[in-house]
C-alpha cells in the first residue's frame, strides 16, 4: 500500500511542476509582443499619460519575476485581470474583468463536454471491447474502416454535413444562442446542443474506440491470457477475471486523452455552432490580440488538459494489481 | 556444326536466384496492396499533381474577383463564386497548392527539427536527453490547438510564422516517437563499432541509426502530416491560420458556412460549403489509408 502511496505522490509532485512550467510558458507569451503594445492597444492618438497608467496597470514597470508572482497568485484566486478591449485613447476605460468574460461561457463549455462524454465513453467502451473479441470478423472491418474515416474528417466537415441533413431533413435547430437565457432549463440546453455534441461524438468515438480496440487486443495476446483459455475457462470468464483487472488503466488512459482531446475540439464546434463558450471567446480574443483573456483561457484549458492526463496516470496506478500485491 | 551442349545448370539455377531489384519489388508489394490503399495512392497522386500545376489548370487567377457576386454552379464557373465575385473552383485549385504545400513544408521542418533532436538524444542518453525530454513533456502538456492560438496572438498570423509555430510544435512529437525508436538502435554494437572508429555524431546519426528506424518514420511523417494539414485547416477555419486574399480550404469553408441555410432552396449553393471540406477529408482519409497499409506491411503484424 505503501508504494502505490509513494507512486501516486511522486505522480502529483510531476503534475504540479508541469503546470508550475506551463504557466511560466504562458506568461511569458506577453514578454514576446513586439515593441510597445500599450501604443497599440490604446490607438495612435493614446496620450502619453494613458499610456503611462496603462503600462503602471500591467506592471511593466516592475521585474519580470514579480509580474509572474502576480499573475499566479491572481490567477489562483480566480482572478485573471482585466480585458485589453473596451479601451480608448483618451483614457475612458469600459474594460471588463476577464473573469467576468470567461465564467459564463465556460458553463457552456463544461456542459457540452459533459454531455458529449457521457454519451461518446460507454459507446466508444462497447464498440472497441466488441471489436477487439471479434476481431478481423466482418463487424470488426466494418468499424475499422468507418472510424479510420470519420478520424480523418476535421470536425468542421463532420458539423457541416451533419448541419446539411438537419435543414434538408431532421428540422433540428443549429441555435444555440439562447442557452444563456436565465428560463432554459438543463433539456432545452440539451436540444440546442444535440448538433454540436453529434459532431464531437463522432470525432471522438473513432479515437477512443480505437484505442480501446488497440490496448484490448494487445492485452488478449499475452500469455496469461492464453494460458486461461488453455485451462478450459469460459471467454466470458477470461474476459472478466483475467483481462479486465488488467485493462483498467489503458482504458482508463484512452478515456482522459480523449477527454482532453475533447477540450481542443470544443474550441472548432463552438466557432461553427456560434456556442457562447469559452473556446469562442478565446478565438474572438486571438482576433482582437487580447492577451489577458487569452492567456486565461489557454491556462484554464491547459490545467483541465493536464488534470485529465494526471487523473488518467493515478487510476492507472491505483488499479495496477503488480503495485496491489508488492511481493 | 553448332555446339548444342552450351547448357548448364549453373546458369539457370543463377538465373533464377538473380536478386530483383528495388523497382521489380516495389512493384510486386504494389501488387498485393489492398483497394484502400490503392484508392489513397491515387487520390495522393491527384492532389499532388493539382498542386504542381495549379497555374496552369486553374481557369482564373487566384484573386481574380472580377465576376459578380455568389454566381450560381455553372455557367462559366464550374462551382459558382464567392461573396467578392472569385471563381471557386480556381480557388480550391489554389488552394491545393497553399494548403497542401504548407502543410508539407511544415512537416519536413517538424521532422528535420524532432528528428534531428530525438537522435541527438538517443546517442547521447545523458544530459541533453534528460534536458530535451523534460522540455518535450511540458511543451506537450499544452493541448497544440490551444497554444498555437496563442502564439499566433504573439506573434501575428503570417504564413511563415504559421509554419514556424506549427513545426516547433509538432515536432515534439517527433521528437518522442523518434527517440523511442532510436535507443533501442543506438546501444547495438555496429553503432559502438562506428564510434569507436572515429566516426563524427552526424555519421552516426545519418549512416547507422537512420536506416534501420526508417520505416517507423515514413509511417509517422504521413499521420503527422494529416495532423498539420487538419491543424492549419483548423486554424484558418478559426480566422488564425493564412490570411487572405492566399486562397486556402480551411478559410473558404468558413466564407462559405452562410450557405448552408439556403440548401433547403438551392441545394448547390448549400453544398459550396462542403467542397473545400470534402478537399481536405479527401486527403486525409487517403493518407490515412496507405499509412494504416504501410504500418500493417512493416510491422508484419497480421493480428
Amino acid at each position: 500500500m505503501n508504494l502505490i502511496i509513494m507512486t501516486i505522490l511522486k505522480r502529483l509532485a510531476l503534475g504540479v511542476v508541469t503546470l508550475f512550467f506551463v504557466s511560466l510558458i504562458i506568461f511569458s507569451a506577453i514578454q514576446f509582443l513586439p515593441g510597445d503594445f500599450g501604443e497599440a492597444v490604446l490607438g495612435q492618438a493614446a496620450t502619453e499619460e494613458t499610456v503611462a497608467a496603462f503600462r503602471r496597470e500591467l506592471g511593466l514597470d516592475e521585474p519580470a519575476w514579480r509580474r509572474y508572482l502576480d499573475w499566479v497568485g491572481a490567477a489562483a484566486t480566480g482572478d485573471f485581470g482585466t480585458s485589453f478591449s473596451g479601451r480608448a485613447s483618451s483614457g475612458v476605460d469600459r474594460s471588463r474583468p476577464v473573469v467576468e468574460m470567461i465564467s459564463s461561457p465556460l458553463k457552456n463549455t463544461l456542459f457540452l463536454a459533459g454531455m458529449t462524454a457521457i454519451v461518446a465513453v460507454p459507446l466508444a467502451l462497447f464498440l472497441g471491447i466488441t471489436a477487439a473479441l471479434w476481431r478481423n470478423s466482418i463487424y470488426d472491418r466494418v468499424i475499422n474502416a468507418a472510424t479510420l474515416t470519420s478520424i480523418s474528417f476535421p470536425e468542421f466537415f463532420v458539423a457541416y454535413v451533419l448541419m446539411l441533413f438537419s435543414t434538408l431533413w431532421w428540422g433540428l435547430s443549429a441555435n444555440a444562442t439562447g442557452i444563456n437565457d436565465a428560463d432554459a432549463s438543463i433539456l432545452d440546453k440539451a436540444y440546442m446542443l444535440i448538433l454540436p455534441s453529434m459532431t464531437l461524438t463522432l470525432v471522438i468515438v473513432a479515437h477512443m474506440m480505437r484505442m480501446t480496440r488497440a490496448a484490448i487486443i494487445n492485452l488478449l495476446a499475452s500469455p496469461y491470457i492464453e494460458m486461461a483459455r488453455l485451462k478450459g475457462q469460459s471467454s466470458l470468464r477470461v474476459i472478466l477475471r483475467h483481462a479486465l483487472p488488467n485493462a483498467w488503466a489503458p482504458i482508463a488512459t484512452v478515456i482522459a486523452f480523449n477527454l482532453a482531446y475533447l477540450v481542443v475540439g470544443v474550441v472548432v464546434v463552438e466557432v461553427i455552432f456560434a456556442i457562447p463558450g469559452a473556446g469562442k471567446v478565446m478565438v474572438d480574443s486571438v482576433a482582437s490580440r487580447d492577451i489577458p483573456v487569452v492567456q486565461a483561457c489557454a491556462l484554464i484549458f491547459a490545467s483541465v488538459y493536464i488534470l485529465l492526463n494526471l487523473a488518467a496516470d493515478i487510476i492507472g496506478i491505483v488499479t495496477n494489481p503488480r503495485l496491489l500485491h508488492p511481493k | 556444326m553448332t555446339d548444342t551442349n552450351s547448357y548448364s545448370a549453373a546458369t539457370e539455377v543463377a538465373s533464377t536466384i538473380t536478386r530483383r531489384t528495388r523497382w521489380e519489388r516495389a512493384r510486386i508489394t504494389l501488387k498485393k496492396a489492398p483497394l484502400t490503399a490503392w484508392f489513397g495512392m491515387i487520390v495522393i497522386a491527384c492532389y499532388v499533381f493539382v498542386a504542381v500545376f495549379a497555374q496552369w489548370l486553374a481557369p482564373y487567377g487566384e484573386a481574380d474577383s472580377s465576376f459578380a457576386a455568389y454566381a450560381p454552379w455553372g455557367d462559366g464557373h464550374v462551382f459558382g463564386t464567392d461573396q467578392i465575385g472569385r471563381d471557386v473552383f480556381s480557388r480550391l485549385i489554389y488552394g491545393a497548392q497553399n494548403t497542401v504545400g504548407i502543410a508539407f513544408i511544415t512537416t519536413i521542418l517538424s521532422f528535420f527539427i524532432g528528428g534531428g533532436l530525438g537522435l541527438v538524444a538517443s546517442i547521447d542518453q545523458g544530459w541533453i536527453d534528460q534536458l530535451l525530454s523534460r522540455f518535450v513533456d511540458i511543451l506537450m502538456a499544452i493541448p497544440s490547438l490551444i497554444f498555437a492560438l496563442m502564439l499566433l496572438t504573439v506573434f501575428g498570423s503570417s504564413a511563415w510564422s504559421l509554419i514556424l509555430i506549427i513545426a516547433v510544435l509538432d515536432s515534439t512529437r517527433v521528437f518522442r516517437i523518434t527517440r523511442s525508436v532510436a535507443v533501442n538502435v543506438a546501444v547495438m554494437d555496429y553503432v559502438e563499432a562506428a564510434r569507436l572508429r572515429g566516426e563524427g555524431l552526424g555519421w552516426v546519426m545519418r549512416r547507422e541509426i537512420l536506416p534501420n528506424i526508417m520505416p517507423p518514420l515514413v509511417a509517422e511523417f504521413g499521420l503527422r502530416f494529416c495532423f498539420v494539414f487538419l491543424t492549419i485547416a483548423s486554424l484558418s477555419f478559426l480566422g488564425a491560420g493564412l490570411q487572405p486574399p492566399t486562397a486556402d480550404w480551411g478559410s473558404m469553408v468558413r466564407d462559405f458556412a452562410g450557405l448552408l441555410q439556403f440548401a433547403a432552396f438551392d441545394l448547390k449553393a448549400g453544398l459550396t460549403p462542403l467542397l473545400p471540406a470534402g478537399c481536405i477529408a479527401l486527403l486525409t482519409v487517403a493518407v490515412n489509408y496507405v499509412v494504416d497499409w504501410f504500418l500493417h506491411l512493416t510491422s508484419g503484424l497480421k493480428d
